[in-house]
């Protein structure tokens, strides 16, 4: 008790935390503890048919691939543009910056539409890409290209506050020591930058491996090619096939869970590492 | 030019992508969206019925709804109210499965009904209760092509051609895709040819498929606005109004055979016993078997059974050699398994072709 006290001065702690563990009972453990009980009604031999055949496979491997190619396009990407709006005084900076979060307001869906309505052979875009053989609808391209849309706010919101808070003083000290631009940024803005990223980058993977919306109107959902696996998951919804559905739910999440405590692990060890 | 005029030109650019798309948007989730129930009539006391159905079913309802409220109240003087939900017909199974209210279910497909059955929502031999196996009308199967015809479409043979690109929706997913598989084995296996020739057949047709869209109106969608695709396999009804809305870009082609599409509705006893809506949920579901409820279905492009109305619209129904699910397999039960399951005939077509496209 004594010990507890002496955490924090603020009172409160255990009302809060017990209303905070009642909400993520409700709102996360249950859901999830669910879940886990229909998949658990099969047998194990049973489970490992629904969730491990050469279609499933190839649609993890589809929904990861994409998935972290889309983060990393939008980690680069996310950070340019951060860059740009905390960096620079131009007309319309207001206006761009308040567009960033149209991604997030967007019904997914819509997205998903206007992505391949324009990237399809008769679509303003695509009018001039497929004929260099661009398939931007209808491929994996598709897919990572809409999944880089609807994560891009992730990056520039976790990355603009920080780089806010660096003032360009630092950056002027580095010049003066002698450092030349390339240098001052790798060596001295990045390495700020660097848990913001991390973070941005992982809510943009985990966002992109449960989308479902777009990437069934941009994808063509073609077994072994464009076929994710939540697409996998409402097929067995339609054979009425409830555990095995969630089975492969269950799967996505516990790679997902993986993959996630891998990357707050990188987190944890290069914050270890730096200081 | 100055920056003023650039921004501007990217709003209008902007105003002038999200419009288009925002209507497409609309006119398709007014068809395809999660289940939305539509309020045919309003009035301050009623007795009130939930009609859960299919998706293109949407105007056929509001149409049956509005002359069976008056004829209902002109007769026997109560109120009624008549609510409509339409979703993709499996997950309405689904939702009626899972506790919606529904009073009565016009499903697009046998299995689907008979989902409420094994959940003993319905009683068993539902089939008999209404006239014709309980399926009020009927449809079948047909093909959507571009002006003019150009790759030559004319018969289920035609959609082998190695050139010719096909959509239809995943038959996983869609009802609608079913049926079309279900046509094209069906137009071999019934003319002579073994099931080696059927499924060698399909596996042609499903390598020309370049998107297997999740539901039927995606995939009109995908073929009359987006483009893609020579021909499209749509039901009739779905068909009929693609046509009209094309402004002559599209034209539709009826196959010499093709399946029939047996839409059954049914009482979900669970439910009107528990609100005590049985008498007027049958009298609603008979009055499509009369010759007016008969002339609102023929009216939105779905095949009466009274054959006094279908030669008044003969012209709307061309003669098509149909042949039904049974005839392929003895009943939807088998062929869902021989067909849709999973690791069966549709799940091992797409293995042979991945296979095979791996092996180039």
């Amino acid at each position: 008790m004594s010990r507890r006290k002496s955490l924090s001065v603020l009172p409160g702690f255990r009302l809060s935390l017990s209303y905070t563990i009642t909400w993520l009972a409700l709102l996360l453990l249950l859901p999830l503890a669910a879940c886990l009980m229909k998949a658990g009604s099969l047998s194990g031999e049973e489970f490992w048919k629904a969730v491990w055949t050469e279609r499933t496979r190839a649609a993890y491997l589809l929904t990861f691939g994409v998935s972290l190619a889309a983060a990393v396009i939008d980690t680069l990407l996310g950070l340019l543009l951060a860059w740009v709006l905390v960096r620079y005084e131009f007309y319309g900076r207001r206006l761009m910056d308040s567009l960033i979060d149209l991604p997030f307001a967007l019904p997914t869906a819509v997205a998903g539409l206007v992505y391949s309505n324009l990237y399809v052979k008769n679509g303003w875009l695509g009018q001039f890409l497929v004929p260099l053989g661009i398939q931007g609808a209808y491929s994996r391209l598709a897919i990572v290209l809409v999944l880089s849309f609807i994560g891009l706010p992730f990056v520039v919101r976790t990355v603009q506050p920080v780089l806010e808070t660096i003032d360009a003083d630092i950056e002027e000290a580095a010049a003066c020591l002698g450092a030349t631009r390339w240098q001052t940024f790798y060596r001295v803005i990045l390495p700020a930058l660097y848990p913001a990223l991390l973070t941005g980058f992982t809510l943009t993977f985990a966002r992109a491996l449960g989308e479902y919306g777009s990437v069934v109107f941009v994808s063509g959902n073609m077994p072994f090619k464009t076929e994710i696996a939540p697409v996998l998951i409402v097929a067995r919804l339609e054979e009425f096939a409830y555990a095995e559905a969630t089975a492969i739910a269950v799967v996505l999440l516990a790679i997902s869970f993986v993959l996630l405590g891998v990357i707050n692990f990188l987190e944890r060890w290069n914050q270890q590492r730096s200081t | 030019m100055s920056r003023r005029s650039l921004q501007n030109i990217a709003i209008v650019l902007l105003i002038a992508v999200v419009w288009p798309v925002a209507r497409q948007i609309q006119q398709r989730f007014a068809n395809e969206s999660a289940p939305e129930a539509v309020e045919s009539r309003t009035v301050v006391r009623e007795v009130a019925l939930l009609n859960v159905s299919y998706d293109p079913t949407r105007e056929l309802w509001q149409a049956v709804n509005a002359k069976f409220v008056t004829k209902y109240e002109s007769e026997t003087g109560v109120k009624l109210t008549i609510k409509q939900s339409h979703a993709a017909s499996g997950s309405q199974a689904r939702a009626i499965a899972d506790g919606l209210e529904a009073d009565v279910a016009t499903l697009s497909l046998w299995p689907d009904l008979d989902l409420l059955r094994k959940k003993a929502l319905i009683k068993a031999g539902w089939e008999d209760e209404f006239p014709n196996g309980s399926v009020p009308y009927f449809s079948t199967v047909v093909f959507v092509v571009r002006k003019g015809n150009p790759k030559g479409i004319h018969d289920w043979a035609d959609l082998g051609k190695p050139d010719t690109s096909i959509i239809t929706p995943s038959p996983k997913t869609s009802g609608n895709g079913r049926l079309a598989l279900l046509g094209a084995w069906g137009s071999v296996v019934l003319q002579g040819g073994s099931e080696e020739n059927a499924r060698e057949f399909v596996t042609r047709i499903y390598r020309n498929v370049p998107v297997l869209d999740t539901g039927a109106r995606g995939a009109t969608v995908t073929f009359s606005q987006k483009g893609i695709g020579d021909v499209h396999l749509a039901v009739e009804s779905e068909a009929r109004l693609e046509v009209r809305e094309s402004n002559g870009e599209l034209e539709l082609v009826y196959p010499t055979k093709s399946i029939r599409h047996d839409p059954p509705v049914a009482i979900v006893d669970a439910v009107v016993e528990r609100r005590g809506t049985q008498d007027v949920a049958k009298s609603y579901l008979d009055y499509l078997y009369t010759p007016e409820g008969q002339v609102v279905i023929a009216e939105h492009d779905f095949r009466p059974l009274d054959a006094e109305v279908l030669t008044k619209f003969a012209d709307r129904f061309p003669k098509v050699e149909l042949f039904t699910v049974e005839d392929i397999g003895p009943n939807w039960d088998a062929v869902q398994k021989k067909f849709f399951a999973e690791g069966a005939l549709f799940d091992s077509i797409y293995q042979e072709i991945h296979r095979s496209d791996s092996a180039k």
